[in-house]
């Protein structure tokens, strides 16, 4: 069977403009969490979220670095966002430049949970009050969740299979494991995969407030409304920004003398036939994703050292608590799990590939990183090493990473080491 | 150059990502400018909003450098 080993990272996260920047911050116990900059704000009931920084700041994103400037004008955030990473990424696996065989064997599958929201609620707002012939002639293409895949073909010149998923939070890890299977199936040698997510803007914070989904009772204190497993956690608070990963198939990489990150080795995907937003109160949806994910990756349960939880700092935190118990053990057997939605926030549809990156540099620097602002444990959580508040040094040799998304969709990736 | 020529340069350069001395007058949106149809669709719109002429899309089809934007532009704002 071909085997799939990660090759290329890329990160645009509110903890930095790329993968070195933001692991360094996340390791650090920074915070992305502020008050909302990108619009006026006073008027919602959430006022904060955790924006991609602008370049002059410590840890800004400085978009012109890879993405012209007539797209930037043309396209939503998420398409920067994901442009940017792929960008990184290629680069990253020293696969900037390719010749043409590769380009046809390198595909792309980034995705994204909702796409262009700013530019939808914008250009309506022109469509009612202008008309509709002051609508801007992209704005169809500059919305669009799978035109990352396609900027990124098009940049790169890449004309392998060309796929975006969309599953809400879940989108991507259900790309990463997608993308992973069209290595094996033999579609491509290469894939970008990952997911991006960029709807900080007032439709979207609205929304997902009228959901009671955000943290609103913390608009005072934005670094600590973040705070998976706690006892006061009461929602989340919105992220945005792009992770993106060159998946490769191993001998490929191995015969140019790549650099291995890790290896994909299980991929478990549920659904949790329940409720639309709210998971299924015994986590079965989730517990079956797992299941397959770790029975796939012919590890056994004991095998894994690190999960990074989907951990919204919902109410759902402790129904996943719960689940990856009964799969690991009561003690995760000496598992390390913890929620960097705590110092990044939701990156919604781009969640799942950030923090898959989050786990393969676990793997590298064999050091966990925290879950912030865990002050009051819940119930539940008791004999379960959680990371509160500082990173920590231990072994990882092989990691789990949930996520689930609105609609019961479950996602679960198990990695490891290359030897 | 002419007030309306350095607006027009000025909504060319801002919207292809351009160097403003590429945006000569006899510079082809599509050959010189990297522009594509969908590019030219919003230049006109923004012509139209910049001087408030009307440029109907059987006008809009025959302009294809910056001189024939300035030359209807300068024929037709009121």
């Amino acid at each position: 069977m071909r085997r799939v080993v990660v090759t290329g990272l890329g990160l645009v996260t509110p903890l930095g403009g790329d993968v070195e920047t933001t692991w360094k911050n996340l390791i650090a116990g920074k915070s992305g969490a502020g008050q909302i900059t990108r619009f006026d704000a006073s008027n919602q009931k959430c006022t904060i979220a955790c924006e991609v920084k602008a370049k002059d700041h410590e840890w800004g994103f400085d978009p012109d670095k890879r993405v012209d400037h007539k797209v930037q004008r043309q396209v939503d955030p998420f398409i920067v966002y994901g442009i940017d990473a792929a960008g990184q990424a290629l680069e990253d696996a020293g696969l900037a430049e390719m010749d043409d065989a590769l380009k046809e064997r390198t595909g792309v599958s980034i995705g994204s949970g909702i796409g262009g929201l700013p530019g939808i609620e914008s250009e309506s707002i022109v469509l009612h009050e202008r008309g509709p012939g002051r609508v801007s002639p992209h704005f169809v293409h500059g919305r669009l969740i799978n035109l990352i895949s396609g900027q990124v073909s098009i940049k790169y010149g890449l004309m392998g299979p060309n796929h975006a998923v969309v599953t809400a939070c879940s989108t991507g890890a259900h790309s990463i494991g997608d993308a992973a299977r069209m290595i094996r199936d033999g579609d491509a040698d290469v894939m970008l995969a990952g997911g991006a997510e960029g709807t900080i803007n007032p439709l979207g914070v609205a929304g997902f407030a009228q959901a009671r989904a955000l943290n609103m009772s913390m608009n005072d204190r934005p670094t600590e409304a973040s705070r998976p497993y706690d006892k006061d956690r009461d929602g989340f608070v919105m992220g945005e920004g792009a992770g993106v990963l060159v998946l490769e198939e191993y001998e490929h990489a191995k015969a140019r003398g790549a650099k291995i990150y890790a290896e994909v080795v299980g991929y478990g995907l549920s659904g949790d036939a329940y409720h639309v937003t709210a998971p299924h109160p015994e986590g079965k949806g989730a517990e079956l994703a797992m299941r397959m994910a770790i029975r796939k990756s012919g590890l056994e349960p004991s095998d894994i050292d690190y999960v990074n939880a989907h951990g919204t700092s919902t109410m759902a935190d402790t129904i996943e608590l719960a689940a990856v118990k009964r799969v690991l053990g009561d003690d995760l057997s000496g598992a390390s799990m913890s929620s960097t939605k705590s110092a990044i926030g939701h990156l919604l549809g781009g969640a799942g590939a950030v923090e898959s990156i989050f786990c393969i540099l676990a793997m590298r620097d064999q050091i966990v990183p925290p879950t912030l602002n865990l002050d009051n444990p819940d119930e539940g959580t008791e004999g379960v090493d959680l990371v509160p508040h500082e990173a920590k040094k231990r072994e990882v040799r092989a990691v789990l990473n949930n996520s689930f998304g609105f609609g019961g969709t479950n996602a679960s990736l198990v990695m490891k080491k290359v030897d | 150059m002419s007030d309306t020529a350095d607006r027009v340069q000025k909504i060319v350069v801002e919207h292809l990502g351009v160097e403003a001395d590429k945006v000569t007058q006899d510079a082809s949106f599509i050959d010189d400018l990297g522009a594509d149809s969908l590019d030219i669709v919003e230049l006109v719109m923004a012509f139209e909003e910049e001087f408030g002429v009307e440029i109907p899309d059987d006008a809009a089809e025959k302009i294809t450098t910056v001189g024939d934007a300035t030359k209807y532009i300068e024929e037709h704002k009121g």
